[in-house]
């Protein structure tokens, strides 16, 4: 079974030299009408019993050459339309999604807007993968950015093509366009019964000029059809049969299968190697050493052996009986219990300023009562369910490759160099990811089945096993936090003082590098939204010893379990209610440029003119979810109520979470309250399934995620000992509300995890009095919490 | 040595070394992908499928063990508990990536064929084997009541 069979790979395969259109069109940039001549239609439309469609021939219309694409530079990339849509002559609707689908229904939302704007008859639509090419643009599918990105310039593309068959309609009836126009995939006019189909409109309309930004009259958000509306996953109907293709699930003529040995630490060798044992089991093929990482680490693969076989099961068996004796790399002396302690000194000294408002020293020295706190969150292993995979062939000349990846243009980009070849000689197309959450976006599984495909000659699958995946990952930063306040005599907070340390992201790009970035700062560090009159964000140095990389989120997951768990240690030294404190901390109604106080802010990529750090939208989304959950209502003994509220990825997101904590520190959820604001919404379905999902996501962390390391090597090595939440201990309960927005789109796939921890940290305290800072708070074992033996005072 | 197995309905023979796990038969050898690859060692239930009608971790199930087995898997799962379960799920978009949700039904099938209507325990106790690292869990829990009302 083909990839192309089940639609994931468009036919017919196109040559990838790069320059042409969509892979499926074979026509001009300007043609959208999959294949040239004329096609007789003769159906009889629903509603129109006596009248049959006429046919159009496009030939018998003079046209004039089109000229270029007005639209190559409109705001977020080329809105082209053929670059995005194609029409066949039945009038199916195959709409590119450019961005990988991994369960945050991608396909259907960029479909939603294409079709909205377009007018299509959804029951029509069909969505194809786009190849990593950068005629797209941006491919990056993370950051939580897709219909950010791409809102505008989708609609436009929509819009240009709906004029364009619009205008082909006026052309064969000899009206005016505006008598004309366009619904549900037919255009009709003013002067008679007739409809014409998209189907039979399309060839003519390809050959018409592409309307200029300027005159394309985009739908007012009371004329959409598709978004905002709670459209069917065009996913889902295939999953419950199984016939989905994730990058694991490739299959091509002639292929064999690899499993790799890697090193136990970071930039650990291959000594020597006897693989007699390995080539003795039935089934293996091959082995093949593979070329050293050398740092810094970048997307390059880790080195090791390959085991290449009939079948995955004989090359894990293979691997099994390999003698490799490896050869410490420079991070065999990593000990993540040792560096705990080397993070948490450093977070007790002075920093270097981030973020600076007033003068916290003298503040703090005047005030009536000062709080310290500190956080420690452990790396962290992204884990989607289906690991890293994928399938390289190579021709001797050209490389082509499936794989489950988040960015196919860092893919090919990468590839080029691994391999040596030109990128035009590399096509990357993405399968469905069985989630990602930030490990696919590194490709270096997808470089392994290169090189190991050119070696044997055949197309080769490289199957990482859950070991492979919970070992050898781009881990989410360790970190160590200290806080400090000082209060009033009123308990209100004077002076703020946040100092996060943590091996940044860049360290595994550039070795040297151990300053926290502007970036990680920006998520959640130096954009905190409170207005106390002294304010100060440090960081401090760290070094990286494995590969540090993204996970849903980001440095956002423990910025927030600091700044919110502190807010609510404040609530308590001040004797207020958390609630009612946190709106105080957060002060009026306002706009917060971190950059007005020496910060280097990045928000996200976005201009603050346009996603502005808006206090009142925080309070609103506070105010919304106390409300839901009924909070101040009275509770049984051993349950309490937590809050935290976030701003990320430019969405806004408070979270309320109950507790119920037996008397030995067993825990359950018995609900979630959750209100976000993430502007414009594209499918509220889609929404409420990243809230649940991104939250429990990142109790499941909070709880119980801990990867940690000895000798440079990471002692975790599959479920359970890292484990994540089960069905049985999520929440009872869970409730999302989805705050009304004209506002542009914000992110939804990321934010809703960073207030989950801190939530679930207020929540604990309120039920047992025990201020938790160290997560994950129960760990690989068990179900109570690691509660001191006093309560915190 | 080849031998046959009963997937489906259908005789399927198959040529693996002995020992060698139903779900790498399924899938590397079949070409039946359906069945998911999550931990290899019957921890997250990816791999769940039917043997004589009860949920089994293919991934620690010899293949050689199964001679005269009925084997069932997502792609062959049918009957009125498979059938509202499917309908459930697409009418309420449970799946998120949908990796891990070929076992997901699967054992919400068997479920839901064995206990029309599950309480809450009875859901938990079925469906903690199974790991969605998207965290469908809400969405599972619901459409299952939402597929007992069905009757």
């Amino acid at each position: 079974m083909l990839m192309r069979d089940l639609g994931i790979i468009p036919a017919p395969k196109v040559d990838g030299t790069g320059d042409g259109p969509s892979p499926y069109v074979n026509l001009s940039r300007r043609g959208f009408v999959g294949g040239a001549g004329l096609f007789v239609l003769g159906v009889t439309l629903a509603g129109c019993s006596s009248y049959v469609e006429p046919v159009i021939d496009a030939d018998a219309f003079k046209l004039p050459d089109p000229g270029a694409s007005p639209l190559t530079g409109v705001k977020g990339g080329d809105a082209t339309p053929s670059l995005w849509i194609a029409i066949d002559k039945d009038g199916a609707v195959k709409i590119t999604c450019h961005r990988s689908e991994m369960g945050q229904q991608t396909w259907t939302a960029m479909a939603q807007i294409v079709a909205d704007e377009l007018e299509a008859d959804w029951d029509k639509v069909a969505i194809v993968q786009a190849e990593g090419h950068e005629r797209y643009g941006d491919q990056n599918t993370d950051g939580s950015r897709s219909v950010r990105f791409n809102f505008h310039r989708l609609r436009v593309a929509g819009a240009a093509m709906r004029h364009m068959l619009v205008a082909a309609a006026a052309l064969y009836w000899k009206l005016p366009q505006d008598q004309c126009s366009a619904k549900g995939g037919l255009v009709s006019n003013t002067k008679n019964d007739e409809t014409l189909s998209y189907g039979n409109l399309a060839e003519l309309a390809g050959r018409l000029a592409i309307p200029a930004e300027a005159d394309i009259k985009l739908k007012t958000p009371k004329e959409w059809r598709y978004i905002r509306e709670e459209i069917p996953s065009l996913t889902v109907p295939r999953i419950v049969k199984g016939d989905s293709t994730f990058g694991i699930d490739v299959k091509r003529p002639g292929m064999v299968y690899a499993v790799v040995a890697r090193p136990p630490q970071l930039f650990g060798r291959v000594g020597s190697v006897d693989d007699t044992k390995a080539l003795a089991i039935a089934g293996v093929l091959s082995t093949m050493r593979l070329p050293d990482a050398k740092p810094p680490a970048l997307f390059q693969p880790l080195g090791g052996v390959a085991v290449v076989a009939r079948d995955t099961w004989a090359a894990i068996e293979g691997r099994r009986a390999l003698e490799i004796a490896w050869q410490d790399g420079p991070n065999a002396g990593y000990d993540s219990e040792a560096f705990a302690k080397q993070l948490q000194a450093t977070a007790r000294r002075s920093g270097k300023v981030r973020r600076s408002r007033g003068n916290v020293g003298a503040a703090l020295a005047a005030a009536s009562k000062r709080v310290t706190a500190e956080y420690y969150a452990p790396h962290l292993n992204q884990s989607p369910m289906e690991p890293p995979s994928a399938t390289a062939e190579w021709d001797g000349d050209r490389l082509e490759c499936w794989a489950c990846v988040q960015d196919p243009q860092n893919t090919r980009d990468t590839l080029a160099e691994a391999l040596g070849i030109p990128k035009e000689n590399i096509k990357v197309t993405p399968t469905w990811l069985g989630g990602a959450f930030g490990r696919k976006s590194k490709p270096d599984f997808v470089i392994e089945a290169a090189l190991i495909a050119r070696e044997v000659g055949k197309p080769v699958k490289v199957t990482w096993t859950r070991e492979d995946d919970i070992r050898h990952g781009y881990y989410h930063s360790v970190s160590a936090q200290y806080c400090e306040a000082g209060l009033d005599q009123d308990g209100k907070c004077t002076a703020w003082l946040h100092r996060t340390v943590f091996p940044p992201i860049s360290s595994t790009f550039d070795n040297t590098l151990a300053e926290p970035s502007d970036g990680e700062m920006s998520m959640g560090a130096t954009d905190v939204p409170f207005a106390a009159p002294n304010l100060r964000v440090e960081s401090g140095d760290a070094k990286g010893h494995m590969r540090i990389g993204w996970l849903r989120s980001v440095a956002n997951i423990y910025h927030a379990f600091a700044v919110q768990s502190f807010a609510a240690e404040l609530a308590h030294a001040a004797g207020r209610d958390q609630k009612d404190y946190l709106l105080e901390l957060i002060g009026p109604p306002r706009m917060i440029d971190p950059e007005s106080e020496g910060a280097t802010y990045g928000n996200y990529g976005a201009e603050l003119a346009e996603y502005p750090i808006d206090t009142a939208r925080l309070r609103n989304v506070v105010e919304k979810a106390s409300a839901m959950a009924d909070w101040g209502r009275k509770l049984p003994a051993g349950r309490g109520l937590g809050i935290a509220v976030h701003r990320s990825f430019l969405s806004y997101i408070a979270t309320v979470i109950e507790v119920a904590v037996g008397k030995d520190g067993t825990l359950r959820i018995p609900g979630v309250w959750l209100a976000v604001d993430a502007g414009t919404v594209i499918n509220p379905r889609h929404v409420r399934a990243q809230m649940e999902g991104g939250t429990i996501y990142g109790l499941s962390n909070a709880l119980y995620g801990a990867i940690t390391a000895k000798d440079g090597a990471v002692v975790q090595d599959n479920f359970p000992s890292w484990r994540l939440m089960r069905m049985g201990e999520a929440p009872r309960e869970f409730k999302v509300e989805i705050i009304a927005s004209d506002a542009p789109p914000g992110g939804v796939g990321e934010p809703a995890t960073p207030p989950a921890a801190p939530a679930l940290a207020n929540a604990i305290f309120a039920a047992t009095g025990h201020r938790l800072r160290t997560l994950p708070l129960i760990g690989a074992e068990g179900d109570k919490l690691k509660l001191p033996a006093t309560k915190t005072v | 040595m080849a031998i046959t197995l009963k997937i489906n309905g259908k005789s399927a023979s198959v040529d693996a070394a002995p020992g060698t796990p139903l779900l790498w038969v399924l899938r590397d050898h079949l070409g039946m992908t359906g069945t998911k690859f999550g931990c290899g060692v019957a921890q997250c239930g990816a791999c769940t499928v039917h043997v004589d009608g009860a949920p089994t971790r293919s991934c620690v199930t010899p293949h050689d063990s199964l001679e005269g087995a009925e084997i069932t898997t997502i792609e062959g799962v049918e009957g009125a508990a498979a059938d509202a379960i499917r309908q459930v799920w697409v009418a309420n978009d449970v799946p998120q990536c949908g990796y891990c949700q070929s076992g997901q039904i699967m054992a919400a099938t068997a479920l839901l064929r064995d206990n029309p209507t599950p309480d809450d325990a009875a859901i938990d106790e079925a469906m903690s084997g199974n790991l969605c690292r998207c965290a469908t869990y809400m969405s599972i829990r619901r459409a299952i009541k939402e597929a007992a009302a069905l009757g």
